[in-house]
């Protein structure tokens, strides 16, 4: 059946590409079913990921030599292939609502085909070069998105900076080929744990590098703010299921390789949680919605990283595909009152979920999943990874539980600026004029995504988390026990109570305090100023030399060239040829000399032989 | 006469017989081009399929030439010269139907390209150093009057820029040659002997020098820093397809020379001075990009691109000399075999679609563009491909390239070139964020002050262009038609290189 490992990311990739061209070959007409086109081949990804999830195949095919190279769907990857179709047929449903008929749809769609597909490999490869490939695709897809709207030089900016910030951290996965190749002999993802010596260590710090990148944790997470600059539905699929949900995913499949080092897990560890604590600081500080929201995906993926780092396999993918659902459905539900109500500033969104009932509702249960309000999802995935932490180190299972903490105030603070009742400060439109509706395709995939973030959290609860491990192939990991999930569960509630209170009693924040927070940490200025001017700079300045000292070199040579001839043409040449010339004018005169017995008349040529005679007498009389 | 010396001497023919034949109109001209550059490249093809994956040369022709000097006309192919036959004979037929819309002289303009398809083809079939320096020479003498006689701007000054200093390059290389003659016992100019008997094995001194005058004249060549300064200037003023060729085919005479007669004929000085040769590919990636990212003009910033994409292959030849896994290392002359044909097709594909804007504008200024994507949504689009594929993004040619590269640099395992391969990696980071800056500043944001002037691409240039991003594509995808031609060539080269 390997049939079944080209088809699933070959038919978003191939009816992605064949949109994507198209529209240069139809024009615009195209517009109008590509929705259409790309509903349908999700669904038909669904439905692959489904069978592929069942029948797991494994593909083989050589790329470079005769290094082995394949797709092949594993436990991780069959868990992996089903969110990522799920999500992204519900986000392209919206989309299909959401999206006028005068933007260019066909790109759209081809583009959330192509960045689908390209998740898809990279969640099956077998090998670093083929996960490589999918991996990077991804990032360039995702550019591409981000800056659909690209006549606004800002949108284009995100779009590069998103770009530039991930390919950054994917350096570390070259090298990391580079390294396997010497530490293993091959690139396959498997092997990776048992590279010998350092190679093994160089191999971990490539793949740390890359993952860290592309799932915005620190000191990468700027880049996710950024990110918001592109249309909604595409904030839905970054968030969830793919870009960022590679890098965790990525640390989970090889977390024996950090495990092996033993640095690189604790690393991972200590920055997963780091992140989950500082960017949920972030978020809280928020104003805005989606902002809020990116900063909270950086934070919950934070929590991912930590179970790779802490060895909670089973319980990092839990979280990873329930987070899938609950930040797709965020996403969306953010995306649907920015198209209605015009806006996505908490203090304007005031009485939306009142407004728009469904959308409120499951937007509220998001939230609460969010928040890690029991018997949600996210309450019991997290706790599970904060389990492990526990095992590892008590700091570590503190910082993580302050993030949890955290991410039930923002949860909260977004759950009560959306569904307490419009007051008289209230305003809309203060970002783009609102439609004031919302479709029916739009509302279509929300229900089924909360009940996604309602649900999903079984695989980390007892009787379930077993059969969950045994599809992983994880080995027996540390639970939460009862008490545990009471105790955080219980605190969450307590935190959620907090922020009721302090919100209703109109609490600010002191601005001084939260600047940093509310800056994203000042990371993408202080990127800017560290890294991206100092080397346009240096850019700018080796150009110069290039201009004066290089090539200033070869004009200089040229020049000189050029003195010389003109030297040797004035001084030299002119002496020289003055000698050619003097020769050449006593020549002359020896022969005007020569010219004048020649006169043609006999008694002159007579008289002249009769001297010449009388001399030769002379001369032989004479040496005689 | 067999079918190699057809497919090498058929666009001459063609471009003599333009001028036997008085009365043709350019149309007719341009289409006849067209025709010969189909035929030639269809021919590559049947050679391609014929020559099959096995290694060794196949096509062999050898005929008695200069006989007192042991030189012959002696030409043939393998996995290494194949793949640049096909990419000479695409990149020519694409720059025929780019100039279609050529006004200017078409019949002279015909001839040339058809001379200097000649020359390239012939150069990269050459067997024998004579012949390999003739062709070598007379593509010098050929650009130099595309620049000179089609340019723009400056043309004549650079024009004689870059004769003068490529021809210089030659000089370097033809006293290269006759050490190697003289080092041959019996003395020969035959590359096959050559081969099989490495001249100089004895005197590393006169290895070493002849290693560096044959260096030094495909360094200028190629270029590397800090020969490159003629190729930005010589691209800037050369007409689109001048420079197509310029830099998709011509830079390839070094790149490929350092693998067919350096590498395998002073393989000792090869490995002795494989250091100095890497450190120079490093300087140019990182010197490359470093400088392309600071530029203003279009055809400069791909110029300098260009360096940075040559240094690539500068390294893994040289990191192919230094110590190491011998299967890495071969995955680095593989990737180095690859990006001779992936920057032909993709730098290629760049000239043409910067000759549109110039067509349309008059400058090369991006700062002066903006907002294309609106004006012109099927360049855009082109652009924006041509620019991915040249940043090396996975399912484009460049990638399958430059990760072999890296892999191979790296996958050796010595530290230093561990240290080599981490440095070099950053350069595909700087040239990702030129291209994003030129999309950026060009293609996309609101229309800048001459936007309203460039009209979308035409048949013929799109006819040009997709057919070179195409194959990018297709490498990039499903590499294993062109890899399945370079391996066994490339593990010749490297077996080679260890004797």
């Amino acid at each position: 059946m390997s049939i079944l490992g080209w088809l699933l990311p070959a038919v978003p990739i191939v009816t992605g590409v064949l949109l994507l061209t198209g529209r240069f070959v139809f024009g615009r007409s195209l517009d109008r079913p590509a929705p259409a086109i790309a509903i349908g081949a999700a669904l038909v990804a669904l439905c692959l990921a489904i069978a592929a999830a069942m029948v797991r195949p494994t593909v083989q095919f050589p790329l470079f030599g005769r290094l082995p190279a394949g797709l092949a769907v594993d436990g991780l990857s069959a868990a992996l292939v089903l969110t990522v179709t799920a999500v992204s047929l519900a986000v392209l449903l919206f989309s299909a609502g959401e999206l006028s008929p005068d933007e260019s749809r066909a790109r759209f769609f081809g583009l959330m085909l192509v960045f689908t597909g390209a998740m898809l490999v990279t969640v099956t490869a077998t090998d670093l070069a083929v996960l490589l490939m999918g991996w990077e695709v991804m990032g360039a897809m995702s550019y591409a998105l981000i800056g659909f709207w690209w006549r606004e030089p800002r949108r284009v900016s995100s779009a590069d900076i998103s770009f530039v910030t991930t390919r950054a951290g994917d350096l570390g996965l070259y090298f990391a080929a580079g390294a396997a190749l010497v530490g293993t002999g091959a690139l396959s993802l498997s092997d990776l744990a048992a590279a010998d010596g350092p190679w093994r260590d160089l191999i971990a710090a490539g793949v740390v590098l890359a993952a860290l990148g592309k799932s915005a944790q620190l000191p990468f997470s700027f880049w996710l703010s950024r990110a918001m600059d592109g249309p909604s539905p595409v904030s839905a699929l970054l968030h969830s299921a793919t870009m960022v949900a590679a890098g965790a995913y990525l640390l989970l499949r090889l977390e024996p390789l950090l495990a092996a080092t033993g640095w690189a897990a604790t690393l991972v560890a200590w920055l997963g949680a780091l992140t989950a604590l500082l960017l949920g600081a972030v978020a809280l500080a928020q104003r805005d919605l989606k902002q809020l929201l990116a900063a909270s995906t950086c934070a919950q993926i934070g929590f991912m990283v930590l179970g790779a780092g802490a060895g909670a396999v089973a319980g990092g993918a839990a979280h990873l595909v329930a987070h899938a659902a609950v930040k797709s459905l965020l996403f969306l539900g953010a995306g649907a009152w920015l198209s209605a109500l015009g806006t996505k500033d908490l203090m304007e969104l005031h009485g939306a979920a009142r407004r728009h009932r469904l959308l409120g509702v499951t937007f509220g249960i998001g939230l609460l999943a969010l928040a890690g309000a029991p018997p949600l999802s996210l309450w019991a995935t997290k706790d599970t990874v904060l389990s492990a932490a526990f095992e590892h180190s008590l700091p570590l299972y503190a910082v993580g539980l302050a993030a949890a903490l955290l991410s039930a105030g923002y949860a909260g603070r977004a759950l009560f600026a959306v569904a307490r009742p419009i007051d008289a400060m209230t305003r809309t439109d203060t970002e783009q004029v609102g439609t004031r509706h919302i479709s029916l395709l739009e509302k279509l995939p929300l229900p089924a995504l909360a009940l996604g973030s309602a649900a999903l959290g079984v695989f980390a609860l007892p009787l379930v988390d077993e059969a969950w491990r045994n599809l992983l192939g994880t080995g027996r990991e540390p639970g939460p026990g009862p008490a545990e999930l009471a105790l955080s569960g219980a605190l969450v509630l307590l935190v959620l109570a907090l922020t009721w209170v302090f919100v209703r009693h109109g609490g600010r924040i002191r601005t001084a305090w939260a600047a940093p927070a509310q800056h994203w940490l000042h990371l993408e200025r202080l990127a800017e100023l560290l890294i991206a001017r100092p080397v346009f700079t240096l850019a700018t300045a080796l150009a110069r030399f290039d201009d004066r000292v290089i090539d200033g070199g070869v004009r200089a040579t040229a020049a000189t060239g050029r003195l010389a001839s003109a030297l040797a043409g004035r001084r030299v040449e002119v002496r020289v040829d003055g000698l050619v010339r003097a020769i050449g004018r006593g020549t002359r005169r020896l022969a005007d000399l020569a010219r004048r017995p020649q006169t043609g008349q006999a008694h002159t040529y007579y008289a002249q032989a009769a001297v010449l005679f009388a001399v030769l007498i002379l001369i032989v009389l004479l040496v005689r | 006469m067999n079918v190699l010396s057809l497919v090498i001497f058929l666009p001459l023919a063609v471009a003599l017989g333009l001028y036997a034949v008085p009365g043709l109109g350019a149309r007719a001209v341009t289409w006849t081009w067209i025709a010969a550059c189909a035929v030639d490249f269809a021919l590559v093809i049947a050679m391609w399929i014929g020559h099959g994956t096995g290694d060794g040369i196949s096509y062999e022709t050898k005929v008695r030439w200069i006989p007192s000097v042991s030189a012959g006309y002696h030409i043939g192919v393998d996995g290494l010269s194949l793949p640049l036959l096909a990419l000479t004979s695409l990149l020519f037929l694409a720059c025929a139907i780019y100039s279609l819309r050529q006004e200017r002289q078409v019949r002279a303009f015909a001839a040339l390209f058809l001379f200097l398809q000649t020359v390239s083809l012939g150069l990269f079939a050459a067997l024998d150093l004579l012949l390999f320096f003739v062709f070598f020479d007379l593509s010098i003498v050929g650009m130099y009057f595309v620049i000179a006689g089609w340019g723009h701007g400056d043309r004549m000054r650079s024009a004689l820029k870059f004769f003068l200093y490529t021809f210089l390059g030659s000089l370097a290389l033809l006293l290269g040659f006759i050490g190697l003659y003289l080092g041959a016992e019996p003395h020969t100019f035959d590359m096959v002997e050559l081969t099989r008997t490495p001249p100089l094995a004895g005197s590393t001194g006169l290895a070493g020098l002849v290693l560096l005058a044959i260096g030094i004249g495909l360094a200028i060549k190629t270029p590397t820093v800090p020969f490159h300064t003629w190729l930005p200037p010589a691209h800037t003023d050369a007409p689109a397809a001048g420079s197509a060729i310029l830099a998709g085919i011509l830079l390839k005479m070094g790149t490929y020379g350092f693998v067919r007669i350096a590498m395998p004929m002073l393989p000792d000085a090869w490995r002795r001075y494989a250091w100095v040769i890497i450190i120079v590919g490093l300087i140019g990636v990182l010197y490359g990009a470093l400088v392309a990212y600071a530029q203003e003009d279009l055809k400069r910033l791909i110029a300098y691109t260009s360096v940075n994409h040559m240094g690539y292959i500068i390294v893994a030849l040289g990191a192919a000399g230094a110590l190491g896994d011998q299967a890495a290392r071969r995955l680095a002359v593989d990737g180095a075999a690859t990006q001779m044909v992936s920057h032909g097709l993709i730098t290629g594909a760049l000239f043409l679609l910067a000759g549109v804007l110039y067509d349309r504008a008059g400058t090369y200024d991006m700062g002066r563009f903006g907002g294309l994507a609106g004006r012109a949504p099927v360049f855009s689009a082109l652009v924006a491909v041509g620019a991915f594929a040249s940043l090396g993004l996975p399912g484009f040619s460049g990638f399958i390239a430059e990760f072999q590269i890296f892999a191979g640099v790296i996958g050796s395992g010595g530290t230093g070139l561990v240290v080599v391969g981490a440095l070099a990696i950053p350069g595909i980071l700087i040239t990702a964020a030129l291209f994003l800056r030129l999309l950026h500043r060009a293609v996309l944001g609101p229309p800048g002050e001459l936007t309203a002037r460039v009209t979308d691409a035409h048949r013929s240039e799109l006819g040009a262009v997709v057919p070179l991003l195409a194959p990018a594509v297709v490498i990039g995808v499903a590499p294993r038609f062109l890899l399945d031609v370079i391996e066994p060539a490339s593990a010749a080269v490297i077996s080679l290189v260890a004797r």
